[in-house]
């Protein structure tokens, strides 16, 4: 009789491992577009805020969220970084794990010395990255993110047409999160613990 | 003789008074709008900044913002942030119509004002001027806040 009820105690032991198993496997329930082997890995060879080159490989294993944008962007790109930045801020202990990369479209305007001042007034913690035309444009085709220099102004001035996409890297590079910049701050945070938690 | 130039007089009195009367009515009537939580986001570098306010209009007729400019930049246009097809994009806005007691939100992510070249040092804790324009010629005047560049 004891070895019975023993036997039941294992019986039950597996049922509930298995259980933990299948909802290991159960695909999260992100906020943001799975893009999951949709987009390549993180790759470039860019200028930082710093004036210094810097690569994708100075960033692998850290959690990457990219976004495109211009400093003389004065409404979308400033409500997007101050998104992140309340991001980084509700990540409480996972914060260290995330990198915020701010890639300029408007090489011609964005120096690293005047990105620096602009992605540092947002959080000090973003890295703008900047680059030649070339650059810029081979990296905005590998992720698909569109820019246009829009028609010049009298005072000399341009708009900058750009993508609204927040692109999750994992620690990897592996592209696996596209959000935009309508997404709440909410959303990102919960996709960006989601993935922490599901590959540490 | 005297009734007769007192009958006179109050002839031309009310003859002024119906004139002034016309006058008065023929006035384009005051838009009843105030602006309302008006602030500008600081960028640095001199970089153009956004401003944002609450138009409201309490009057039985719709206004027109038809623009605005500020003493404190050389250059002052309203915009608006467009999001389409996974593009954010800023085009220029001739004017805005604030209808009959409503408001429009100048807010991020929408319609703002875009301020440029400050014409000196502006940092975060300065107020800045911005008379906003009605259509029909009215002027609103207003000193708004500068918030730092992260101000939710």
């Amino acid at each position: 009789m004891p070895h019975l009820k023993r036997l039941l105690q294992f019986a039950l032991l597996g049922g509930a491992l298995a259980l933990l198993a299948a909802c290991d496997h159960a695909p999260p329930s992100w906020q943001l577009n799975d893009v999951r082997g949709h987009l390549p890995d993180l790759q470039f060879n860019l200028t930082n805020d710093n004036g210094n080159p810097i690569t994708a490989s100075d960033f692998r294993g850290k959690y990457v969220v990219m976004y495109f944008g211009y400093t003389h962007c004065p409404d979308v790109c400033p409500l997007t970084l101050v998104h992140l930045h309340l991001v980084m801020q509700k990540l409480g202990v996972d914060t260290g794990k995330v990198q915020i990369l701010f890639v300029s479209v408007d090489p011609a305007r964005d120096t690293p010395q005047v990105l620096h001042q602009y992605v540092n007034a947002f959080d000090p913690r973003i890295v703008g990255l900047t680059g030649t035309p070339a650059q810029i444009a081979a990296m905005a085709k590998n992720y698909r993110a569109a820019f246009n220099r829009d028609a010049t102004q009298a005072n000399g001035g341009y708009e900058v047409s750009h993508s609204s996409g927040i692109y999750i890297f994992d620690r990897a590079g592996h592209a696996r999160l596209l959000g935009t910049s309508a997404d709440t701050v909410d959303a990102i945070t919960h996709d960006l613990k989601l993935l922490i938690a599901d590959s540490p | 003789m005297k009734r007769k130039s007192m009958e006179y007089l109050a002839a031309v009195f009310a003859l002024a008074l119906a004139t002034f009367i016309s006058a008065l009515e023929s006035l384009p009537s005051p838009a009843h709008v105030n602006v309302q939580h008006g602030w500008i986001r600081w960028l640095p570098a001199n970089l153009p900044a956004a401003g944002y306010a609450t138009l409201r209009n309490d009057g039985n007729k719709s206004a027109r913002l038809a623009g605005a400019d500020s003493p404190d930049y050389a250059e002052a246009m309203l915009h608006r942030s467009m999001g389409t097809n996974g593009m954010d994009q800023m085009q220029m806005v001739d004017a805005i119509d604030i209808p009959a007691h409503g408001k429009i939100d100048l807010a991020p992510g929408g319609y703002h004002l875009m301020l440029m070249q400050p014409k000196h040092p502006i940092k975060p804790g300065d107020s800045v001027r911005v008379r906003w324009h009605l259509a029909g010629g009215e002027t609103i005047q207003t000193s708004l806040p500068v918030r730092p560049a992260n101000s939710d």
